[in-house]
């Protein structure tokens, strides 16, 4: 389907409610990304962050809340008085916003067994009908820019864990998606892999690309953001440039939250 | 004796072909009835849990002769006049019925053994279910499934010999026959543990080579 190449609206997510497992995790969540912005959101285990950006592309259909991708709002139905659940009203909108969306995961949630190059061409191929050989010309070019160049035909298990993520980008972006979503993407790495996947990350935000990060790792989210936005118990309690974020904080709950994330 | 080798080939094609045919229905009713299991729509997981526990909780001797009785008792019905039903045709019904309710639970165990974050990672590029299916989902689980199929098979070859009982000239009828026309049983039942052991070794044989087929690279 041809579309007009419209601005670039970014994200906006209006009113996000979801209660899982009998807990209310997101509670009216109004968040806003706009294009080119580098956006993190930071805050302790539970207070909602991974659920937010799962809701963004839909992986988790919120209870209640609009949300538009790129100026086009999402149909879902809203959560029911009668308990029927929230859903997905048009899949193929939705799969269309999610090829739009790159999404990199805590666990890297690579295909053990396909091979590296594999993982990255079959995206390009299955969603977005891409010819086999130009999808491998695109997967060994995603794959050099995240710097395995030389691992295209080795499987996941034969990777550490920063060069599995590092696969796990190079699927992100071989979508070249309009966003790029990571939730927690070194939360699962021994720490002295941190640093490789944190450069590609930095290398990617130098790109100027639209961003979302759910992360824990403060100095990074300091250095890259544009903005920082702190979250507690489902509702984003501040939000500011990194600099007023981290240096002059409002909340005494983010000012006690940096303090025991130093 | 030696009309009983040429018996006992057409016995074998007979059982072999029996075992095929039913195990291949039952595969695919199987991985249906998984997809069904795992469905959304309580409903339909519920009716076909119902299945799977009946079928599994009744011997298959009882099923097989229900189903040629039962068969043979509707289609006459249906004609207004006796017919009998065919014995490979009941044998083929029963086993697949039979077939698919084991490996039902067999491929929705496998299915539920591969980590969501695997087909969370398909849905985020915009892959459709289907293609989630055929990329992610069955060829891991067939992997998993293997080692018990490859049982779940062995049993099915064996369990041919059952359908003897309706008039099916397999090769246990063969030695049945054989054993009482010949007077001597041990002989004709000896021949038959031996067709019945290169099946079914046969059978393991062609798993192993699968395993091997799909194991993960570098595991």
């Amino acid at each position: 389907m041809l579309r007009e190449p419209a601005a670039d609206h970014g994200i906006r997510a209006e009113r996000i409610q979801k209660r899982l497992g009998g807990n209310d995790v997101l509670r009216g969540v109004d968040l806003t990304v706009r294009p080119g912005e580098i956006l993190s959101i930071l805050g302790s285990s539970g207070s909602g962050k991974s659920t937010l950006l799962q809701c963004l592309n839909l992986l988790t259909v919120p209870d209640r809340g609009d949300i538009w991708v790129h100026g086009e709002k999402l149909a879902i139905r809203a959560i029911s008085q009668q308990g029927g659940q929230a859903r997905i009203l048009d899949h193929r909108q939705v799969r269309r916003v999610r090829a739009s969306m790159g999404m990199v995961f805590q666990s890297f949630n690579l295909w053990p067994h396909k091979t590296a190059l594999e993982n990255v061409t079959e995206g390009p191929v299955l969603v977005k009908g891409i010819r086999r050989n130009a999808a491998a010309d695109l997967g060994r070019h995603y794959l050099a820019k995240v710097g395995l160049s030389d691992k295209a035909d080795a499987y996941p298990r034969h990777l550490s864990g920063g060069q599995q993520q590092r696969v796990a980008i190079a699927r992100a972006l071989a979508m070249e998606p309009r966003v790029l979503l990571f939730d927690e993407p070194t939360s699962a790495l021994d720490p002295e892999l941190v640093g490789e996947v944190l450069r590609v990350m930095a290398a990617l935000a130098g790109e100027g690309r639209t961003m979302v990060i759910v992360t824990h790792e403060m100095a990074f989210a300091r250095e890259v953001s544009t903005r920082a936005a702190f979250m507690h118990r489902g509702l984003i309690e501040e939000e500011s440039p990194p600099q007023e974020f981290f240096s002059s904080p409002v909340s005494s709950r983010l000012r006690g939250f940096l303090a025991s994330h130093r | 004796m030696d009309g009983f080798v040429v018996q006992f080939v057409n016995g074998l094609k007979t059982t072999v072909l029996l075992a095929l045919v039913s195990g291949s229905l039952g595969m695919a009713l199987g991985l249906l009835a998984a997809a069904g299991r795992l469905s959304r729509w309580r409903a339909v997981s519920a009716g076909i849990g119902f299945y799977t526990t009946i079928i599994r909780g009744v011997p298959e001797l009882i099923i097989i002769l229900l189903i040629y009785f039962g068969g043979t008792v509707a289609i006459s019905a249906f004609f207004g006049r006796y017919v009998e039903v065919n014995a490979f045709l009941a044998g083929v019904v029963s086993l697949t019925v039979v077939f698919g309710a084991y490996t039902a639970e067999i491929f929705r165990g496998a299915v539920l053994s591969i980590p969501a974050g695997q087909i969370e990672a398909a849905r985020s590029l915009g892959l459709h279910p289907w293609q989630t299916w055929l990329l992610v989902i069955l060829p891991q689980m067939l992997r998993i499934a293997l080692p018990a199929l490859a049982n779940q098979w062995i049993s099915l070859v064996k369990e041919t010999s059952l359908i003897s009982i309706v008039g099916l000239t397999d090769i246990m009828r063969v030695a049945a026959i054989g054993a009482g026309s010949l007077r001597a049983p041990l002989t004709f039942y000896l021949a038959a543990s031996a067709l019945y052991l290169a099946l079914t070794s046969l059978a393991l044989v062609i798993f192993n080579l699968l395993e091997r087929r799909f194991a993960v690279p570098g595991r």
